[in-house]
């Protein structure tokens, strides 16, 4: 048996006693994980706005470990350290063919394979410690996890590079990475940013590397606006300021070239149409809030692009539909092909292009997972990201 | 002036006329009963013919012959077909599929191949003393490019009467076509992966062992 954060409600996980896992098929890999981070969309799970979640899930889907356990198909090694990609791929199918890898046709197992087809006309791929819908795989918030297509997904990391400077290949850095690959950045390029969370930091550091000539970051936690500054970017915060107004001036009355949305579906603001989708979301209507997204579609200039980071998962209304025309806008989301950004990108950590170290706020035993999520929703000023340690004393 | 009304006047002859050549065609296949439009007939929404049909096609990254060969003996279709236990071969041609029922109770359904073309299709059919009338086809067709192949599974199936058939249909017929998406899909996995994905963390709770155990 094995300690594991498991959901039980709305504002409620807890840390259980649950089965170990075991290798089913030949290509798994059970991996004993050293280091797990609690995600921001985690917090979307915690708030019950995320379809298809069960009492007793193990959620996590951000982890590294050693590889303690091999299938006959894994090409891992016992006492290997890995980081684990959110995304589940078999790396063999059209869509892993062409990199696409979060678009997997394979990993999400048949039969959980129909509701997300219903929604989108096409089954989603499978994820770690997520939703029903995307397969319902344990997580890796545990002492243990079951790590499918183990000799596709999982990258070797060398020894000298501890957990903190690469855990984040696992999801949030590859994500701020792909989102400004997706917001197709120039270099005389002007880039708004919604949302200092992990994404949008680094996401701005990722436009800064690929040569952005001024980033905007846009806010209201007096923390996060500082790490978007220590990084290079100009910040605003939106309790203070009118946010269209500002970045017309700081583009110049052109627009800005790039937007990134990485709020995502429960936007704060103070917006008429936030509220109601507030209402719709919590009476289960299922409307996603999306006013950082609207504010950035009327933000962007004409021909513009822009990059969704940030979790949507159903509908959203009084959606502006005659700019996306008018305006030829571009828009690119997506969940993130991870396995196509771990190598590259654990080159820039190893040549310094890249840190991030600079997110972490908190280190927690895993037994202490749940306060380190009451504290990551409610205190985002300070709590700006957890690592959960299953080994670290309590 | 003149001149271009008389070729005006002719096009329009020959727009017409072609306009009627295309318009006969298409009732003269109305009445036909085949339909118009290029797409399968269990995606219409009145399908033609008698028994009720249901499909699916999936795209698979592997030649079409490795597929074929592996569909051309029964015996490994269980393999991903949840609800078929063992396809037994008989010397006569006939295959005994043993679809797993309530209780842990089989029911045989015994087909014979209806037709074959190599690395093309294959089709069979109900014979006369089985206990469930059916018939299936699986055809195999390149896809575009370097996606593979096409694999298209269509299966016809006479609504079951008696005890028998009200058991069999809780199980293998309740929703055939969610059983076809659902069959498919597993033998997608298993050509292009070696394996059929299940999210479960142990062995006890895989499907298989859940059913297994009751």
């Amino acid at each position: 048996m094995m300690r594991a954060l498991t959901w039980h409600g709305t504002n409620d996980v807890r840390v259980d006693t649950v089965s170990d896992p075991e290798i089913i098929n030949p290509r798994d890999a059970i991996i004993k994980i050293t280091s797990t981070a609690i995600c921001g969309s985690d917090l979307h799970l915690y708030d019950g706005v995320i379809p298809g979640v069960a009492p007793g899930d193990v959620l996590g889907h951000e982890f590294m470990g050693e590889v303690v356990e091999t299938g006959s198909a894994s090409d891992l090694k016992k006492g290997q350290r890995v980081v684990v990609p959110f995304t589940i791929s078999c790396g063999g199918c059209f869509h892993c063919k062409q990199q696409q890898y979060s678009a997997c046709d394979n990993s999400n197992p048949a039969e959980k394979q129909d509701m997300s087809a219903t929604l989108y006309g096409q089954p989603m791929a499978a994820l770690f410690g997520y939703s029903h819908l995307t397969g319902g795989y344990s997580g890796g918030q545990a002492e243990y996890a079951r790590v499918p297509f183990s000799d596709v997904g999982p990258i070797v990391v060398p020894d000298h590079l501890e957990d903190d400077k690469v855990l984040f290949l696992s999801d949030i850095l590859p994500t701020g990475w792909m989102a400004a690959e997706n917001a197709d950045i120039q270099p005389d390029d002007t880039v708004a940013v919604w949302g200092c969370g992990p994404v949008g930091l680094f996401a701005i550091q990722s436009a800064i590397v690929m040569g952005a000539s001024k980033v905007i970051a846009i806010d209201h936690y007096p923390n996060r606006l500082a790490l978007a500054k220590q990084l290079g970017a100009e910040i605003i915060d939106f309790r203070e300021t009118n946010v269209r107004e500002a970045l017309m001036e700081m583009s110049g009355g052109i627009g800005v070239d790039a937007v990134i949305d990485a709020v995502g579906m429960e936007s704060h603001g103070f917006a008429i149409d936030n509220m109601f989708d507030v209402v719709k979301q919590k009476v289960g209507m299922g409307a996603d809030r999306a006013s950082a997204l609207k504010q950035a579609i009327l933000a962007v200039r004409f021909g513009g692009k822009v990059s969704i980071p940030g979790v949507y998962g159903g509908m959203t209304d009084k959606w502006p539909l005659g700019a996306m025309m008018e305006k030829g806008l571009q828009v690119r989301g997506g969940q993130t092909h991870v396995q196509k950004y771990t190598k590259p990108l654990l080159e820039k950590i190893e040549d310094g292009t890249l840190d991030t170290t600079f997110l972490i706020s908190h280190r927690l035993p895993l037994e202490q997972a749940a306060e380190g999520y009451k504290n990551f929703k409610e205190q985002q000023n300070e709590w700006t990201k957890v690592i959960l340690k299953p080994g670290m004393e309590n | 002036m003149s001149q271009n009304s008389k070729i005006g006047a002719g096009l329009g002859g020959v727009v017409l006329t072609a306009g009627a050549i295309a318009f006969g065609a298409f009732l003269s296949n109305r009445h036909q009963n085949r339909g118009y439009g290029d797409a399968a007939n269990h995606t219409k929404r009145q399908p033609e013919g008698d028994t009720a049909q249901v499909g699916r096609s999936v795209t698979i990254r592997k030649p079409r012959a490795e597929m074929f060969a592996f569909w051309s003996d029964f015996s490994n279709l269980p393999q991903f077909m949840e609800n078929v236990e063992a396809i037994e071969a008989g010397a006569d041609g006939v295959s005994t599929w043993r679809i797993k029922a309530p209780a842990g109770q089989t029911v045989a359904v015994k087909t014979e191949i209806a037709s074959k073309k190599q690395d093309e299709v294959i089709a069979w059919r109900s014979v006369e003393d089985s206990e469930i009338e059916t018939s299936g086809e699986v055809r195999f067709e390149d896809a575009p490019g370097e996606r593979g192949t096409r694999v298209s599974l269509v299966m016809a199936y006479d609504p079951p009467a008696g005890a028998l058939g009200r058991a069999v249909a809780k199980l293998f017929l309740r929703e055939p076509q969610v059983q076809a998406r659902h069959d498919l899909k597993r033998f997608k996995m298993l050509m292009e992966t070696g394996e059929i994905a299940t999210s479960a963390r142990t062995r006890d709770e895989t499907r298989a062992a859940k059913q297994e155990n009751g």
